[in-house]
């Protein structure tokens, strides 16, 4: 069992990610690295109180300190069009702004709120003078206790109750159970910080941005300070993790050009790890209730989950967390409630598998603690109630390999070994328990567009208008074309992040690969039938045959009856054409009234409890993911282990903790707000079904991203509980909770 | 930007005489923990004094026991041979201190003056009394899951953060001082204070005076152990910690010297457990009541009644480890 290691996994050949040297090596430019000449730095004062308004903000000394250039603040800001509320009697289809609205007024909704702006000839004077900035405030008392509050008459309704047949079906079952659940803030602290350049030229703007849509950020910016969207571009090239914080532009960028535009001159605004906490969003804290019944053979006869979860004072965020109990199995009986509590706090934003991982938490807990009362294996209960067709819809899935997840990795972790009663086995002195939880997600396709670019040096170059914040999207897209165009993959290339490039979606929700691969797959389709009949029209022995009677094969092309071949690079050179380029869209996935989308996942745990203090020990984890098709095995693996981290992260260590005096976050450090450290992570099996979904997108794949850490940590819980017999209910399981 | 000044020093005496003449000067080492406070705003020095290129890399041996110079890292002291062969506990404790990287960085001069890790006493805009007298407590009624049980005062409620410490505590160690007088010696358990009404004061080092080296005795302890436990398996401060030195002979213990971490201003010497350890022999409810001794008079926040628990649970659990 030990002799497991992360980098011994033999299952997989050895392909690198394209873009792996240049991050290892310092080469890969990330935002913050950019050089504009005349780049100047800006740094924020924020506010140090959670509700109420500015007085007076003082800043004669900041101003006059070394360096300094500007401070922008709520007197001073110049009007963003965008940040004005729309008319929908002139504009019925205006968006309106949710955001926080940078520097707009002297209001103050959260503490660690950006309030002014330093800009400064070098970094370390811009941070100086924002210390020296003064301000007065006017303060209102501030709610941000969500413990306190979650049941007060503030919640708000985002969506009506769901109800399948009986509401509370659950309490008549023979064997039943009604719990809490409750999982604190989870900050978004990936390790590259957020930063962004704007720099305005003549009416066009330009935008180094560390974000997950490019597109998306040049849709707002145009928006909101009304200019032609081509008139502004972004460029995100490499992005250093993000893990949902990058799915939307925050205040740092609506600053950055609003300052960049008011001085004309290059700014660059960058994130300290402080503030990342309080301003690129976050995981709601949430607190959910489950009542669960089932026969005594182990069939649910109902659910009944409801779910409150945080959002702040000025923003309403919502996130679906009971939504999972509606399908993820076959039960008569469901009745799902989710209200949002306003606090005097920044908004949350999606964090990886957001609403599953934390209602499947809830849900994947209830169900073990059920298989305990009706003293069935966990496993064997999940397949008595697998759900064949989509509870809610009735529509057969596109595919679900879910019963093949629970085969391999109940294999590779040895559940056989798993003690049926809690807290009975030992080893080394050590409490041992195995745990399993299911992960899911939504899968499915939306529209892309790229281009490619087939040159006759043998070479491929394609490019979409998305990011890769990590997951080897540029990786699997050269996989994807060099497989189809039949070429070596060090000739294939992928460009992205840059708004240039033709429109890709936002990377989020697990849907980069089906969408921009999507797009590549049409993008050498119609290369191929360029070439076929570039050489109908120029080479004289493919003058009487049509497209169709002629074969692409690994670079040449063949017609029907081999009586004549050509290899691209040479009919390109015939042609006299240096390149061929072609730009391709594919749409989104439209058989959503034919089938039910989804990816899923397996999630199992060994791990020791000492039995004094009890500290955990993760000894072995195995996570086996329906995700289709793997396009590229090593990145397919690397983010099934980073989801894995992150879900160890949920599980036992992260906690992001407020002190309600002040309304203030307390641990927004590295010391404080624990991520999962090497000695935390054990060793881990990655196990694919390897099923490709060709319904969704004619790639295979289904997405990885989210089921990666959807159902970590209830796993987790699930092995504490059975080394144990004590059910931690609030995370993180931090060694007290088992004393 | 707050500017100082930078010297580099070659000498003890030229260092303690820099210092002396300019109360707003400080010594840097490895800076794990001073650059931090610097960019903090925490505390902002006025001149720092490179003391790295002093002569205070030296771990060496005599009759009486073992010398650590105070600018040998922590990690060359945790793996040097010396230390690992007479005592093994400060080996322990140093490996569960920080992270590699730190404990490369960090030197034991700098270990031993390190500030407290309350969160109250980083934050610039919260009160905190240990960094800004009178401005009030914090942690008081605020978040203080990391805070003392022990020894504690009205005025400050934090924990002293070194592991390190803990064990010199436990092996009796001296902390050897150069002054404007000569060398000083002051025994390890008078050298960090209890807040009483002055948190801003951590120790009993006055002004100018400068850690040259540490001092071990040679002892009897034939079972140590140190055991630490914290929220993560690496990179984390002790919720507790304890460092246990027994002497040990045909199953009697002959002599005990017990510390504890994450418990208080200073590391925390469990004397009456010591005194009752002495003769008894190795059983499990022997351990057990040793606990009990030990968090006899502990009083507990809002956040951190769970040490007392902990506490418990780690003093069986060293002592066991100790003794198997
Ligand atoms: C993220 C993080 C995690 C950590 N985790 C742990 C942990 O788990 N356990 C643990 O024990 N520690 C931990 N530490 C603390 C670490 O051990 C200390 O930062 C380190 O020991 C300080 O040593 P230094 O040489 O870097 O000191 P510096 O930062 O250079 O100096 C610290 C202070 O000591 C003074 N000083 C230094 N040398 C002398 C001397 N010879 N005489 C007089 N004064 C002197 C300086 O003037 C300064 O005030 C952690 C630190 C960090 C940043
Ligand atoms: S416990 Fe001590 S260090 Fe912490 S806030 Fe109170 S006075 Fe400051």
């Amino acid at each position: 069992m030990d002799n497991h290691s992360l980098l011994s996994e033999t299952f997989f050949a050895d392909d690198d990610r394209v873009d792996g040297l240049a991050k290892v090596t310092g080469k890969a430019t990330f935002s913050a690295e950019f050089k504009p000449a005349g780049l100047t730095h800006a740094v924020f004062v924020c506010s140090t109180i959670a509700k109420g308004a500015i007085r007076h903000l003082n800043i004669y000394e900041a101003k006059n300190a070394p360096g300094v250039i500007d401070i922008i603040y709520h007197l001073n800001c110049p009007d963003v069009p965008g940040f004005k509320p729309v008319d929908r009697t002139t504009n019925p289809n205006a968006r309106s702004f949710t955001g926080l609205k940078v520097f707009y007024n002297n209001m103050v909704v959260s503490n660690g709120q950006p309030i002014a702006l330093v800009v400064a000839d070098t970094y370390e004077r811009a941070v100086y003078a924002a210390s020296l900035v003064k301000v007065e405030y006017i303060k209102e008392n501030a709610e941000t206790d969500f413990e306190k509050n979650k049941f007060n008459d503030k919640l708000l309704k985002p969506r009506p109750d769901y109800v399948r047949n009986q509401k509370d079906a659950w309490a008549t079952a023979e064997v039943k159970l009604e719990e809490e659940y409750t999982m604190p803030i989870e900050t978004h602290n990936p390790m590259e910080m957020h930063a962004t350049i704007a720099v305005w030229e003549g009416g066009k703007l330009t935008v180094y941005d560390k974000s997950q849509g490019p597109k998306n950020v040049q849709g707002e910016l145009s928006r909101l300070f009304a200019i032609d969207e081509k008139n502004v571009q972004v460029i995100t090239e490499y992005v250093g993790g993000a893990f949902g914080s990058g799915l939307r532009s925050w205040p740092h960028v609506h600053a950055a050009v609003i300052a960049a535009k008011k001085l004309n001159r290059p700014v660059k605004v960058t994130l300290n790890r402080e503030q990342m906490f309080t301003m690129v969003g976050y995981r709601p804290q949430c607190w959910q209730k489950i009542g669960i019944g089932a026969s005594k053979d182990g069939k649910l006869n109902g659910i009944a989950h409801h779910a409150v979860s945080n959002t702040s004072a000025y923003e309403d965020f919502t996130e679906g967390i009971s939504s999972v109990s509606q399908y993820l199995y076959d039960c008569p009986n469901v009745f799902t409630t989710y209200k949002i509590l306003p606090l005097d706090v920044n908004t949350p934003t999606w964090m990886r598998g957001p609403g599953p991982a934390s209602g499947c938490f809830a849900l994947e807990s209830a169900l073990d603690e059920l298989s305990y009362k009706l003293n069935i294996d966990p496993i064997e209960l999940r397949l008595i109630n697998n759900a064949e067709v989509h509870p809610q819809s009735k529509l057969p899935w596109t595919t679900k390999f879910l019963k093949e997840c629970y085969a391999l990795g109940k294999e590779k972790i040895g559940w056989h070994k798993r003690p049926t009663t809690p807290g009975t086995l030992k080893e080394d002195g050590m409490l041992v328990g195995y745990g399993m939880a299911v992960g899911v997600f939504g899968a499915g396709r939306s529209a892309a567009t790229a281009k490619g670019i087939l040159k006759n040096d043998g070479s491929l170059l394609l490019q979409s208008a998305v990011s890769d914040m990590g997951p080897g999207t540029s990786t699997a897209m050269v996989k994807i074309g060099s497989e189809q165009m039949g070429l070596e993959e060090n000739k294939v290339r992928f460009e992205l992040g840059d708004t240039d490039f033709p429109t890709g979606p936002t990377q989020g929700g697990s849907g980069s690969a089906t969408a921009v691969g999507s797009a590549v797959i049409a993008v050498c389709d119609a290369i191929k039938l360029s070439l076929k009949e570039m050489a109908i029209e120029t080479v004289a022995a493919f003058k009487n045959f049509k497209p169709d009677d002629i074969k692409y094969e690994n670079g040449k092309l063949v017609a029907a009856n081999n009586s004549a071949s050509i290899h691209f690079i040479d009919l390109l050179k015939e042609a006299g054409k240096p390149e061929l380029q072609v730009s391709k869209s594919s749409s989104g996935f439209a058989q959503r009234d034919k089938y039910a989308t989804n990816s899923f996942s397996v999630h199992f745990v060994k791990l020791h409890v000492h039995p004094v203090t009890g500290v955990i020990k993760l000894k072995h984890m195995v996570s086996a993911a329906d995700a289709g098709k793997i396009i590229s095995e090593k990145t397919a693996r690397s983010q099934m282990v980073g989801g894995a981290v992150g879900g160890i992260g949920m599980a036992m260590t992260e906690e992001t903790i407020i002190d309600h005096r002040y309304g203030r976050y307390i641990n927004s450090n590295f010391v404080d707000y624990h991520v999962p450290v090497h000695a935390d992570v054990p060793p881990m099996d990655i196990v694919f079904p390897n099923q490709p979904d060709y319904i969704i997108s004619p790639t295979g794949a289904k997405g990885i991203g989210e089921i990666a850490l959807v159902g970590v940590a209830p796993a987790i819980l699930n092995a504490v509980y059975n080394a144990t017999g004590k059910r931690v209910r609030d995370l993180p399981v931090t060694p007290d909770k088992l004393l | 930007m707050i500017n100082f000044e930078y010297i580099r020093t070659s000498s003890a005496k030229a260092a303690v005489d820099a210092k002396t003449k300019n109360k707003a000067a400080q010594f840097i080492a490895g800076g794990t923990n001073l650059v931090d406070l610097m960019k903090k705003g925490v505390t902002a020095p006025q001149r720092l004094i490179d003391i790295n290129a002093l002569p205070l890399k030296e771990i060496t041996t005599d009759a009486k026991g073992v010398s650590i110079g105070a600018l040998v890292p922590n990690s060359v002291a945790a793996e040097n041979k010396l230390v690992i062969e007479k005592h093994p506990l400060l080996s322990m404790a140093l490996n569960a201190g920080a992270s590699a990287q730190l404990r490369n960085m960090a030197t034991v001069g700098g270990n031993i003056m390190q500030r407290t890790r309350c969160p109250y006493f980083y934050d610039i805009t919260m009160p905190c009394n240990k960094r800004q007298p009178q401005s009030g407590c914090g942690a008081m009624e605020g978040y203080n899951r990391m805070h003392a049980i022990f020894g504690a005062s009205d005025k400050c409620i934090a924990v002293h953060p070194s592991d390190m410490c803990v064990a010199l505590a436990a092996l009796n160690a001296t902390v050897i001082v150069n002054t404007t007088k000569g060398e000083k010696k002051i025994p390890f358990a008078d050298f960090h204070r209890l807040p009483g009404d002055t948190p801003e004061l951590d120790n009993n080092l006055a002004a100018g005076e400068l850690i040259t080296s540490v001092h071990i005795p040679a002892n009897r302890f034939n079972k140590n152990y140190y055991l630490k436990v914290r929220d993560r398996l690496s990179y984390a401060f002790a919720l507790v910690s304890v460092a246990v030195a027994l002497e040990v002979k045909d199953g009697i213990i002959k002599s005990a010297s017990i510390a504890m971490g994450g418990v208080a201003h200073k590391p925390w010497r469990l004397t009456e457990v010591e005194k009752y350890l002495i003769g008894k022999s190795i059983t499990a409810n022997v351990f057990k009541e040793a606990a009990e001794i030990a968090l006899t008079g502990a009083k507990t926040y809002q956040h951190n009644a769970y040490k007392i628990k902990l506490g418990k649970s780690a003093i069986v659990e060293a002592l066991t480890k100790a003794t198997v």
